[in-house]
């Protein structure tokens, strides 16, 4: 059995932040999960997948995408199911209709959303700090510093959310996802048998017509002022130490607070909040906590969420504080923060010398190869890459072509030799900007997106290329699986990980060809002649044409081949 | 006792592993023990790093702050120099992975021989290794994690015996691997006891 499932109650297991919330998930209950895959987040789905061939009372499903994901979650909750989903940040902006609707007409079991957040961008296109959600719809939200809290966040996340009957936020970031520490588990839920859930119907509840969703909106604001109350006394939210200059931080940064703190002897001088349950935001409590202080400084990474809040509470109270952060100039809105940082900053900000740590000389230290990510070798996409390309030579038309792309390992065809992705904003973006650009330019458009990706956010967009005449190639790649995150499966594929074989093969030929479009065609792209000669007429011409290169993806066939 | 231990190298070269292993023994010894992973994407043959500490709540080693760095592919190790002062223990592999990049032309290699004399110069204490060789001599030059962690584990960082590590790789890696895992450790064991 997975150590994960066998651990008995007090047991310490050193657990990846991603593992401590799949553990606080089944010790709290959790019986019907739903996610789309996404970096730093995509752990949490993988387990929950493996685990529920081995639990009888748990659920999963991979969905096509995060909005889906949560409306399954939502859904279940809504009958009484404890339900989660987890995302990567930019997840939670597909999701986000549903979220903040969702907020109105709440739960009746408990619903968790897990957004993963990644300052620095380590596996993403932007570092948007996803706490805003949290205020924008209006929802409770908690901050993991550790994998042992993230754990005990999600436990309590999901009685939070039935108390308070609306889905709670738990918020981590690549450095909590990705952290491996020691953590002490409690017992499992039961998950002999999955119970039924029931939905009672309740029109002035579930369906937020005008005159309802004016009523909802009312209550979720009565529901957030009891959040308040919880988050004042919240043991999440945790006071140390005396003084009049003082921290408040949260998230990962916490950590780097506190060990700085010790390393520079001030632990005993320096009061810190160390915030868990950032909101609604603790205001009783930061206003206690400001009202002792002469300086507050406000450590955190990303957007000034709790400095703001800071602000508020100071400026709402009359509380005379000076507040330092980001406002200050003290730290950055962007990029993760790091332990020396922070201790530099605390340092001096509080007037002591940081330990000194010298350096050898190194300016001996030759010019470094870079080794930036690349395409395995034998993958499809550079197969497939290379047939387009030299088609498109061969027509005189490589010059003149703009090649959109989207997101997944095949947006590597950036680097050179391929040098094929020119634009990109997010997944789907392939076929929405190359309708785009088919009207505004008079370039060649040969666009590229993968299976899992068009499956995500490729649908209705190739159904609006079709329906407004748009002229462009599309080129499917269908290596059969989401590779970039991990593997996960894709309702199009044939080769399969043990326990979907009695799934339907949903065929991207046929659904493309039903979506309207005529000039289609299949090709396997390590049959380079026969694929070039079948592609060469769609490059041609002028209309609307899909490429399939159809080729698994050879980590995926090697991984599943060992089952 | 505080101690930050910085492990880099390239994927597939079995950093995760090697991590593992000493964050369950550290674990077993009760030593307060936290690191931060890289996982991310799915090829092979980019940059991978493990942060490794004791007696912090941070996961993550900054500029200057390493105590020990080990790196499992020369110019990973140089190039993580940064992250060390001069009273960093470097425990460095010296056989190459050669970039992609590099492969294509695109970039070189550099030269190692003399990079090496310069480290070994500049700080105290490095110790170097032909990872793969003794990898494959123990039975396989997948164990080159293991030649790392044993070169590890004897340098005086820490105070367990080869015993307790032991117990963990026989735990942790797959039966038919254990045998020549406990070679590479050993041989690593060597290297710096
Ligand atoms: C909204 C959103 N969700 C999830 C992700 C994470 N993600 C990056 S690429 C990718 C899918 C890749 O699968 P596919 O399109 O099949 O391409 P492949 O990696 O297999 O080549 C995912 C899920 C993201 N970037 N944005
Ligand atoms: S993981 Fe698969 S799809 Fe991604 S680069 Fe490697 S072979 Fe290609």
């Amino acid at each position: 059995m997975h150590p994960i499932l066998a651990a008995d109650d007090g047991e310490t297991l050193l657990l990846l932040g991603n593992e401590a919330i799949v553990r606080g998930a089944l010790e709290a209950g959790v019986r019907i999960a739903a996610a789309y895959p996404g970096t730093p987040s995509s752990e949490i789905g993988n387990l929950l997948f493996q685990f529920q061939q081995k639990l009888p009372g748990l659920y999963f499903e991979f969905t096509t995408n995060e909005k889906i994901a949560l409306e399954v979650a939502a859904a279940a909750a809504a009958s009484g199911l404890r339900s989660l989903t987890c995302m990567k940040h930019v997840g939670l902006n597909v999701a986000a209709d549903p979220l903040v609707t969702l907020a109105y007409i709440g739960v009746r079991a408990g619903l968790v959303i897990i957004t993963a957040d990644d300052p620095s961008c380590h596996s993403s296109q932007n570092e948007q700090d996803n706490r805003y959600y949290a205020r924008l719809a209006g929802l409770p939200m908690l901050e993991p510093a550790s994998p042992q809290e993230a754990k005990d966040m999600v436990s309590y996340a999901f009685d939070l959310s039935e108390r308070l009957e609306l889905p709670v936020i738990l918020r981590t970031t690549t450095r909590v996802s990705h952290a491996r520490a020691p953590v002490k588990v409690t017992q499992m839920a039961d998950y002999s048998t999955r119970p039924q859930g029931y939905f009672e119907k309740d029109l002035k509840r579930w369906v937020p017509v005008p005159a309802v969703a004016r009523l909802r909106h009312q209550v979720l604001l009565e529901r957030m002022k009891e959040a308040t109350v919880l988050a004042d006394g919240s043991s999440f939210n945790k006071r140390m130490g005396q003084g009049p200059m003082g921290v408040i931080t949260s998230g990962v940064a916490a950590n780097y607070v506190l060990d700085a703190l010790e390393e520079l002897d001030l632990s005993s001088r320096v009061p810190v909040l160390k915030l868990g349950f950032t909101y609604p935001w603790p205001v009783g409590l930061m206003a206690d906590f400001l009202r002792r202080l002469d300086t507050c400084i406000v450590v955190e990474e990303l957007e000034p969420f709790l400095e703001e809040a800071a602000r508020v509470v100071a400026q709402e109270r009359e509380i005379k504080v000076k507040i330092l952060g980001k406002a200050s100039g003290h730290f950055p809105r962007a990029l993760e923060f790091n332990p020396r940082q922070v201790k530099l900053v605390l340092a001096e900000v509080f007037g002591v010398e940081p330990p000194p740590l010298e350096r050898p000389d190194l300016s001996w230290v030759p010019e470094l190869p870079p080794r930036p990510p690349t395409l395995c070798v034998g993958c499809p996409h550079r197969e497939t890459y290379q047939v387009v390309k030299q088609v498109l030579m061969d027509l005189g038309e490589e010059a003149n072509t703009v090649y959109p792309t989207d997101i997944g390992c095949y947006t590597l065809g950036l680097l050179p030799p391929i040098k094929m992705a020119d634009y990109l904003i997010c997944m789907g973006s392939s076929i929405g900007s190359a309708c785009g650009f088919s009207v505004a330019t008079d370039q060649r458009i040969v666009s590229f997106i993968g299976d899992s990706t068009f499956f995500h956010a490729g649908l209705s967009a190739l159904a609006n290329a079709v329906y407004n005449k748009h002229a462009f190639t599309l080129v499917i790649m269908d290596n059969e699986t989401t590779a970039m995150t991990g593997h996960q499966p894709v309702p199009s594929q044939e080769l399969r990980w043990p326990g979907l074989e009695d799934r339907p093969r949903i065929d991207i030929e046929a659904v493309v060809r039903a979506l309207g479009v005529e000039q289609v065609v299949t090709i396997n792209p390590y049959k380079k002649e026969e694929a070039r000669e079948k592609i060469k007429p769609l490059l041609k011409t002028q209309g609307l044409s899909v490429i399939i290169a159809k080729a698994p993806c050879i980590l995926y066939r090697a991984r599943v081949a060992k089952h | 006792m505080k101690l930050r231990i910085l492990v880099v190298g390239v994927g597939g070269q079995g950093i995760l592993l090697f991590s593992r292993v000493l964050g369950e023994t550290l674990l077993g010894a009760n030593i307060d023990v936290a690191m931060s992973e890289v996982h991310g994407m799915a090829q092979r043959g980019g940059v991978v790093e493990t942060n490794i500490v004791v007696g912090l709540r941070s996961p993550l080693i900054s500029e200057k702050e390493a105590d020990v760095l080990v790196g499992l592919e020369p110019v990973e190790t140089l190039r993580a120099l940064v992250r060390t002062n001069k009273n960093t223990t470097i425990i460095t592999n010296t056989e190459p992975v050669i970039p992609q990049i590099v492969k294509e032309g695109l970039a070189s290699y550099p030269d190692l021989s003399e990079a090496l004399d310069q480290l070994k110069a500049a700080y105290r204490r490095v110790y170097t290794f032909a990872g793969e060789s003794l990898a494959r001599q123990a039975g396989t030059s997948r164990a080159l994690n293991m030649v790392a962690l044993g070169a590890l584990a004897a340098s005086g960082v820490f105070s367990l015996p080869q015993k307790t590590w032991e117990n963990t790789i026989k735990r942790l890696v797959k039966p038919k691997y254990v045998e020549a895992n406990l070679k590479a450790f050993d041989l690593g064991w060597h290297i710096t006891s």
